[in-house]
């Protein structure tokens, strides 16, 4: 695998065991600045906890994460805690807290990192709110009163909060309706341009993975198998990446994606 | 944008300058505070446009601050105009513009007396609909125990003897030495005033009639209450929160013959049965204590019991047992039933279905003391 010049994420020999069932071994992965990285791969090939192990809620066994330029597992309380506001992460189904409402929950970072006027947080959450396209109403909501996809936007408006340099999303778009996961995509490419974000993406969604991933990593064999665009992705001869990225949704995927390009 | 930052220089500086306010440094969240005071310092009137060329950084907050200065000069009638924003910095203002609170905000009014007045009807009219659908609920479970009466197969008994082991057994070390310590305290107590009088053998009657008639079934129920009702609310809570009760409807399973039925059976088997232990604890210690500070040894309390205390007073709490069981087995299910999608219902619910249960379990141990003695015994 090509290494990247000033990698924001930079994995190295991962290795991380539940047990005797080993999940990564010997895992590497660069993520460029400024990229929406698409990561890929089946059930169970540890896509999830690739992504707890960067952000520092999992101890892998071996290997070294650098995020930043600087090791995740191996900075003081301090410094962890600043690493910590300048990445934002949205977890699958949100995983707002049931207590708070919406606005609540975007506020919650800031409340417990800055020291802010009570009205100054409750404009610039709402700014937020609004940014990823939630009505006004939804605002005083509970996440219980939301349906799936609301509850996905406020989640991603939590993770940016802070205006973090990465977001990292866990399948932003699984169970969310076609109309619905296009619209996030569109919500994913547009702040991560207007903010300048670096996106880490867990995802099945190959519409997504055409959409709005410039680079795509496939984890399979407990490794990052192979990295790289759509179309070199579909000029590798590995069995599942190639049942993946050439199987009958794949092909739909791809067919509807050359037709937006070409209208 | 993301230009490496330097977390020691967090100032901005504002400067005017000939109608045009420049903006200098790294115009972050932490920096908005400061930033917004100073530049509220400077006239709006000789302000013509911001120049924020010079900042390094900008994030949302501080693309805010400035649309947001836009925005107060343009309710004083001029027009800002703001220069010098690198593309990314113009498309985060173009962005955070587009996501402003509307101009036509409404602050909500403040809470009149007919507000509060409209509240206290809500309660009451939630509690009465509460009693109903508690009252059909008790209904429904007694309906499908009837069922089960007349097709004995669809009772699952498997899961019946699991209560039986999680509410009873499992309990009874907790009830027995509660039962036995209030026996110690009646003894110790009652012994200090009869002393008095010269009446200490009197209490005997004393433990007896108010552990067996009263306190072992109640103070066992209250225990059964906080420890198995709110088991029953968190569990079908739970399982309803992970739509595991809808699941059951669809596959066509009944959830009150599956769920409801053998909690409620199994408490009504398992309260009379911890009743009958609390009872005897509380025995042994009253005459534990009896014999240590009144010298009244066990064969005396025993020959004082059988003589002196009618069956009945044993009886009365014994018939009590039943109903205080499906008391808390109908409240425990029935909270547990109503608990939403969220964590916070789940705990709110637990703890309604506790206080509930205790409390009911008491006005209906009020019911019957009348009701004993309407009818003399």
């Amino acid at each position: 695998m090509e290494a990247v010049d000033d990698p924001i994420i930079r994995v190295r020999g991962l290795v991380t065991r539940f047990g005797t069932h080993t999940v990564h071994d010997g895992l590497d992965l660069d993520v460029r600045r400024g990229e929406i990285i698409g990561v890929v791969g089946g059930s169970g090939t540890g896509k999830s906890v690739l992504l707890r192990a960067i952000v520092g809620l999992l101890e892998p066994n071996a290997g070294q994460i650098e995020v930043f330029g600087e090791s995740v597992r191996s900075t003081s309380d301090e410094e962890y805690r600043a690493l910590r506001r300048r990445w934002g992460v949205m977890f699958q189904d949100g995983a707002l807290f049931s207590s708070l409402t919406v606005r609540q929950n975007v506020e919650a970072p800031m409340r417990e990192q800055l020291k802010l006027e009570d009205t100054l947080r409750e404009t610039l959450a709402g700014i937020k709110v609004r940014m990823v396209g939630l009505p006004e109403n939804a605002m005083a909501k509970y996440p219980s009163e939301l349906s799936g996809g609301m509850r996905k936007r406020a989640g991603f408006a939590r993770a940016i909060a802070m205006d973090p340099e990465i977001v990292f999303l866990d399948e932003p778009t699984a169970g969310l309706d076609p109309i619905g996961a296009a619209a996030f995509d569109i919500l994913i490419k547009q702040l991560q341009a207007s903010l300048g974000l670096t996106v880490f993406l867990v995802t099945h969604d190959l519409d997504s993975l055409h959409a709005i991933c410039d680079r795509i990593a496939v984890l399979a064999d407990q490794k990052v198998l192979a990295v790289g665009t759509m179309e070199e992705m579909l000029q590798i001869d590995h069995p599942w990446v190639h049942e993946y990225f050439h199987g009958p949704r794949a092909r739909a995927a791809l067919s509807s994606a050359q037709k937006e390009e070409t209208h | 944008m993301n230009t490496s930052p330097n977390p020691q220089s967090k100032t901005v500086t504002v400067s005017v300058q000939e109608s045009v306010l420049t903006l200098e440094g790294r115009l972050l969240i932490d920096s908005v505070e400061q930033t917004q005071r100073s530049m509220h310092h400077t006239n709006l009137d000789t302000v013509l446009s911001i120049d924020i060329s010079s900042l390094s950084q900008m994030d949302t907050a501080g693309a805010w601050l400035v649309v947001d200065h836009q925005r107060l000069a343009a309710q004083h009638g001029i027009t800002l105009e703001i220069t010098g924003a690198s593309p990314e910095q113009a498309q985060l203002i173009e962005t955070v513009k587009r996501s402003m609170a509307p101009e036509d905000q409404r602050t909500p009014a403040a809470l009149s007396i007919a507000d509060r007045f409209e509240g206290y009807g809500r309660k009451v009219v939630r509690g009465y609909r509460m009693t109903v659908e508690l009252v059909s609920f008790l209904g429904q479970v007694i309906a499908t125990l009837g069922g089960i009466i007349r097709h004995p197969r669809r009772l699952r008994l498997t899961s019946v003897v699991h209560h039986c082991q999680e509410i009873g057994v499992s309990a009874v070390p907790i009830v027995a030495l509660m039962a036995f310590l209030i026996g110690v305290v009646l003894a110790f107590q009652g012994s200090a005033q009869l002393r008095q009088f010269g009446a200490e053998v009197f209490v005997v009657d004393l433990i007896a009639i108010s552990i067996l008639r009263e306190l072992g079934i109640l103070l066992t129920s209250i225990i059964v209450a906080g420890r198995s009702g709110s088991a029953f609310t968190a569990a079908i809570g739970s399982m309803k929160m992970r739509e595991e009760i809808d699941a059951m409807r669809t596959l066509g399973l009944d959830p009150v013959t599956i769920l409801v039925v053998p909690r409620v059976l199994a408490l009504m088997l398992m309260l009379p049965a911890l009743g009958l232990i609390a009872n005897i604890s509380g025995l042994i210690g009253g005459a534990l204590m009896s014999w240590i500070e009144l010298g009244v040894s066990p064969a005396v309390f025993q020959s004082r019991l059988v003589s002196n205390t009618d069956v009945w007073h044993f009886a009365v709490g014994m018939i009590k047992a039943p109903f205080f069981a499906l008391i808390i087995g109908i409240i425990g299910c029935y909270e547990g039933m109503k608990v939403g999608g969220d964590a916070e219902s789940l705990g709110r619910l637990t703890s309604a279905s506790v206080v509930l249960s205790i409390f009911m379990v008491i006005v209906v141990d009020a019911m019957f003391s009348i009701f004993f003695a309407v009818v003399g015994v």
